[in-house]
């Protein structure tokens, strides 16, 4: 059985390599660096960590005010206040001013668990993705996480990456490149493809595996970067394959679904589902027990493949 | 300089003011009439910049966390030099680097975009804390209107302030009474300013807004504070030097028509 590690502590071990490589990394947390780990840069950083209470809002101003002065800012908190609190400062102050930020929003979506609807955002990848020269990234695993955390900050402009609280299988080798922008082939497959983003990647292979077994053969695509969306995969993925099952933990409105939905509906249509949460607020629960109530497990995801295919 | 040459030049701002804002037809005269005097003691006394060289190190620098004055900042900017004084007439006109609000990333000398209230002071505070990790000596310095301050944002952003110790930022607040619908009283309460500032950690001066021995005087102290940001608390006059629209709140967002530009200029000195 695969180790697993949640994405968020792939998140605190990148920020310790980062700030050994790069001085003019600085962090921002909002009272919760214990649980996105960005404490592990504080300990050993402590004159470039900052923390700005409880106040969102103000920690996304501050970050663009330091990036704006030349420093390259991560900042951190639940993905909900991350996202949700902090919009109109993300939008006017960090993205409307091409800000070197990178927006690192852990707990997000349903398994971040009992702690129930208030905390799980399921609506982050939409505000983000509709603000122009936004990136978004999601990444699957630690392997994934790391090395696009890294990517992210080499690269000059705003991002946003979304990590989760709950252990996830590692389902890369170590060492493995990750490119903003292009999707990973990580299954091949003709009969129908999976486009998965974030923990929903190994929920797609594994259905895909299940599906395997009854002589389907499905096309699995990590599709870590929301925006810039790979259009050529997503185009070769309708045409190559002809129906296309996208696969979230996020809200069927606006995230990976829509994403896909767009481009393949101008370039290429064809059959398409999309699993993902339905419209709905979600609930106190275990992780996998609200995998299963909100309908993102990996037979989910093979059920749709039937139903699309 | 002479407070003399400053107010002449505050006279050559204001004029600008409503030249800009007549030729785009809309805009906010009342809140950059009532900054102009701050506003100029800033660009030509006080802050250490150089318009041929916007992005110089260790420079002062300057937010307009009152986006809406833009009028008032783009008039100080040209008037230095960051840019041709027969720019203003396009002010949000379309293809105009002049927004309506201030953007960074089309007009050299805006140091950070604004026109959401409350953010200007937040990323303040962000600059200072970078100046500070870079050990530079360049301020930060940022202007409120007084509505603004009923913004929540603002007060986490004076918390942090305060909490950071941040000597090299001075925030100043344009305290002239008015907002979009009438006075601050009737709309929501902002006093009192100066006793919020100071238990939130900031030196607190309170001066009169269009007095610039007082305003110089006022960021000569800021600069001297050690220890903790400090606030100017300036009064002024929304409208200041355009008789009918001095004290109107009705004034915050409209733009003149022709014979009222015309008294206005005449009232400055000038003409359209």
């Amino acid at each position: 059985m695969a180790e697993r590690i949640a994405t968020r502590a792939s998140y605190g071990k990148a920020l310790v390599e980062l700030g050994a490589e790069n001085p003019d990394i600085v962090v921002l947390d909002a009272d919760l660096s214990g649980s996105t780990q960005t404490k592990k840069f504080a300990d050993v950083y402590p004159d470039r960590f900052f923390n700005a209470g409880i106040a969102e809002a103000n920690m996304m101003g501050m970050a663009a005010g330091l990036a704006v002065s030349g420093k390259t800012v991560f900042a951190s908190s639940f993905a909900m206040f991350a996202s949700g609190r902090a919009y109109e400062i993300i939008r006017n102050s960090i993205a409307y001013t091409g800000a070197n930020v990178k927006i690192c929003a852990t707990h997000a979506g349903v398994t971040v668990g009992e702690d129930g609807a208030s905390h799980q955002c399921v609506e982050d990848l939409s505000l983000m993705r509709t603000i122009p020269g936004m990136t978004v990234l999601n990444p699957a695993d630690d392997v994934s996480a790391r090395a696009l955390i890294k990517a992210a900050a080499a690269y000059k402009g705003p991002v946003y990456i979304r990590l989760g609280r709950a252990a996830v299988p590692v389902i890369y080798e170590e060492g493995k490149t990750f490119e903003i922008g292009k999707a990973l082939r990580v299954r091949e497959g003709k009969d129908a493809a999976i486009l998965a983003t974030g923990i929903m990647v190994n929920e797609a292979l594994q259905a895909a595996e299940m599906l395997a077994a009854e002589g389907i053969e499905c096309r699995v695509v990590d599709v870590h970067t929301i925006k810039p969306l790979d259009k050529d995969e997503v185009v070769a993925a309708a045409k190559e394959c002809g129906c296309i099952v996208t696969a979230e933990e996020h809200s069927v409105i606006g995230g990976l679904g829509s994403a896909v939905a767009e481009t393949v509906c101008k370039e290429a249509p064809c059959r398409m589902a999309m699993v993902g949460v339905q419209d709905v607020f979600g609930q106190s629960g275990k992780p996998g027990e609200l995998m299963e109530q909100y309908g993102l497990t990996a037979t989910d995801i093979a059920k749709a493949v039937k139903n699309c295919l | 300089m002479e407070h003399t040459q400053l107010q002449q030049i505050a006279k050559t701002v204001r004029q600008d003011i409503i030249r800009e804002v007549y030729s785009a037809g809309s805009g906010h005269p009342g809140g950059s009439l009532s900054a102009a005097d701050l506003l100029t003691a800033l660009y030509f006394s006080e802050m250490r910049i150089d318009p041929a060289q916007p992005a110089l190190e260790d420079r002062d620098r300057f937010v307009l966390s009152k986006g809406h004055a833009a009028p008032a900042l783009y008039a100080c900017l040209a008037e230095r030099g960051f840019f041709p004084k027969e720019d203003l007439v396009t002010l949000r006109k379309i293809g105009s680097r002049l927004q309506g609000h201030p953007s960074m990333k089309m007009l050299p000398g805006v140091e950070m975009s604004t026109g959401s209230l409350g953010q200007g002071i937040s990323a303040a505070v962000g600059m200072a804390l970078a100046g500070r990790l870079d050990g530079g000596s360049g301020r930060v310095y940022t202007l409120l209107g007084d509505g603004e301050l009923q913004e929540g944002i603002v007060w986490e952003a004076a918390m942090a302030a305060g909490h950071y110790k941040l000597d090299n930022l001075c925030a100043i607040v344009d305290h002239n009474g008015l907002q979009i619908d009438g006075r601050n009283e009737d709309v929501m309460n902002v006093m009192p300013i100066a006793e919020k500032f100071a238990v939130f950690g900031w030196n607190v001066l309170e001066i009169d807004g269009h007095d610039f021995e007082q305003i110089l005087d006022a960021l000569e102290m800021a600069r001297k504070c050690k220890g903790m940001p400090t606030v100017i608390v300036a009064e002024t006059v929304k409208g200041k030097g355009v008789s009918f629209m001095e004290g109107q709140a009705g004034w915050h967002g409209k733009a003149p028509n022709e014979e009222q530009a015309k008294q206005a200029m005449a009232e400055l000195g000038g003409e359209l």
